[in-house]
């Protein structure tokens, strides 16, 4: 159909519980290996960041010209950002779809967010 | 279509064509805002043309064609300002070779606006959104509909409208009709939207009619119809038994000339028995599978009135108890307030005027004139005339639907003709 040539950039972003234990790195990291290598045969993944723990986040405000630093994440919650990630899909439920397949949504949490065209 | 005015032709298209019509372009354009104001051109110009050129053999098909030209012209209209015009005028042109291409495009949706419901019950959107945008683009009803639906104002059905749509072109929810296996997740929202739909078709807001039956009608058969899809989802089968079970009694409810005749005084040979035993047995196949949901629940309190030979041997008790069930499953104002009016049957009228002065210290904006009429009437019944009839006053001028009006104003004129 005439518009549906239009494709749309969504972010994915991967939240994970950092106090999880009994985790097989080895395992999780094949695991996104193989879903980033999907992605990327199908041509719609751009890659991002993979974050450092919150342990290593510093929050910075600036009110009144006074800059406020402070040591930690910004949201203190279980579910941390783990990583971001940009997807170019046709529309929202094939980037639910691909969301749905990442490592992240089985043990973590995942959302998906539209991006502005720029 | 054929022997209609032109007029005539645009109105029963517009009737039994625009959700469908709606739905598809809003497939096409992607955006819920461009697809109705196009739509909305496209009845401006059949309301020029048809008089003159005649009633085209598809209306419908001519409404989707031209809506889509004119979603063209508005979309050029906005993009000359950004510049990306010369491009995407050429992508966006229709494919104008092949003869059709609307009318297939139309049968690929299918013209059951069940599947459309589904489709607009995204799981995206938030589960009262989907709800309220079903109602409000696809069911046909009025902001100010929904508002009364969902007890709230029309303000926030308006916001949450916005909200949704915005969602729908910014994050580009696609309008496809789910797979199968995305069905039972849009469930629960498409039984909502079927219910309410009957709700307002069996009660009108306002105006003057107090039924619409059409609504009433289309509910129905659309129950039917997911009845027919999903037979083992017992809450399906539940939402057909209550709706069949309530519509039984339609005729009942208003006079020739269309007053309403409160429950107590309905002529119960009036009553569409085959209808009741086909609700009934739905509803002994529903609660087959424990414990009954909140259609199941108020199918057995219609049926508990359905089962009563006269008012007088309504089994009150019991329906006490499947609304103290109810109060617990899906609380409600409304739920609240059928609560109330049982206790006073079963318990007598101040033991229900105790349990109305509780809810009418809620929230309870959308009910109030309900609220104000079950007081009178109790009232009325403890021979407390005054407070009576100052209490209908306060329901006729909260109540926005005429016949229900008549039917408060005729209750106060008797109490104050018997006092005089």
């Amino acid at each position: 159909m005439w518009m549906e040539a239009i494709i749309m950039e969504y972010a994915i972003l991967i939240y994970r519980d950092e106090s999880e234990t009994d985790v097989d790195w080895a395992q999780r990291e094949a695991d996104y290996d193989a879903y980033f290598k999907q992605a990327a045969e199908a041509g719609i993944l751009q890659n991002g960041p993979r974050l450092g723990s919150s342990e290593t986040a510093t929050t910075v405000r600036v009110r009144g010209g006074e800059s406020l630093i402070t040591d930690g994440p910004f949201i203190e919650a279980r579910e941390q950002l783990a990583g971001i990630f940009l997807l170019n899909c046709k529309d929202l439920d094939v980037a639910l779809d691909w969301a749905a397949r990442c490592p992240g949504a089985s043990h973590g949490v995942v959302e998906v967010r539209s991006v502005w065209p720029a | 279509v054929a022997g209609l005015t032109a007029h005539e032709a645009l109105a029963a298209v517009f009737r039994a064509e625009h959700g469908r019509v709606l739905a598809r372009l809003i497939g096409l354009l992607g955006d819920f805002d461009l697809a109705e104001e196009a739509l909305a051109d496209a009845y401006v110009a059949a309301a020029r043309r048809w008089p003159e050129g005649g009633v085209p053999e598809y209306p419908a098909s001519w409404l989707l064609t031209t809506a889509r030209w004119r979603a063209i012209d508005r979309i050029r209209c906005a993009r000359t300002h950004t510049a990306h015009l010369p491009a995407l005028a050429t992508e966006m042109r229709p494919s104008t070779d092949d003869d059709c291409p609307d009318d297939v495009a139309l049968a690929a949706v299918g013209d059951d606006r069940l599947q459309l419901f589904f489709t607009c019950c995204h799981p995206a959107l938030g589960r009262p959104v989907q709800v309220a945008l079903t109602l409000r683009c696809l069911a046909g009803l009025s902001t100010a509909e929904v508002a009364r639906l969902f007890l709230t104002s029309e303000a926030t059905v308006s916001r949450r409208i916005v909200r949704a749509k915005r969602k729908i072109r910014e994050t580009g929810i696609p309008f496809r009709v789910p797979n199968r296996d995305q069905l039972p997740g849009r469930l629960s929202a498409v039984l909502a939207v079927l219910y309410l739909m009957f709700t307002e078709g069996y009660v009108a807001t306002r105006g003057p009619r107090l039924v619409r039956d059409e609504l009433c009608e289309e509910s129905i058969r659309l129950a039917r119809a997911l009845h027919e899809l999903m037979p083992a989802e017992p809450e399906v089968t539940a939402l057909l038994a209550l709706l069949l079970l309530t519509d039984a009694r339609r005729a009942a409810r208003r006079t020739d000339a269309g007053e309403l005749v409160p429950l107590a005084e309905q002529d119960r040979s009036r009553y569409d028995h085959r209808t009741i035993t086909e609700g009934r047995y739905l509803l002994s196949r529903a609660v087959q599978a424990a414990p009954p949901g909140p259609y199941a629940l108020q199918a057995a309190i219609a049926a508990a009135h359905a089962d009563a030979p006269t008012a007088a041997d309504t089994d009150w008790p019991r329906i006490v108890g499947l609304y103290r069930t109810l109060r617990v499953v899906a609380p409600s104002p409304m739920v609240e307030l059928c609560h109330a009016i049982a206790v006073a049957e079963a318990d007598g009228p101040q033991a229900g005027i105790v349990l109305l002065d509780v809810i009418a210290a809620g929230e309870t904006i959308a009910v109030s004139h309900l609220i104000h009429a079950t007081r009178a009437d109790l009232l009325r019944r403890l021979g407390r005339t005054g407070e009576a009839v100052a209490a209908y006053e306060s329901a006729i001028a909260a109540v926005a639907n005429n016949a229900e009006r008549d039917y408060l104003a005729r209750r106060r004129d008797q109490l104050i003709d018997r006092d005089t």
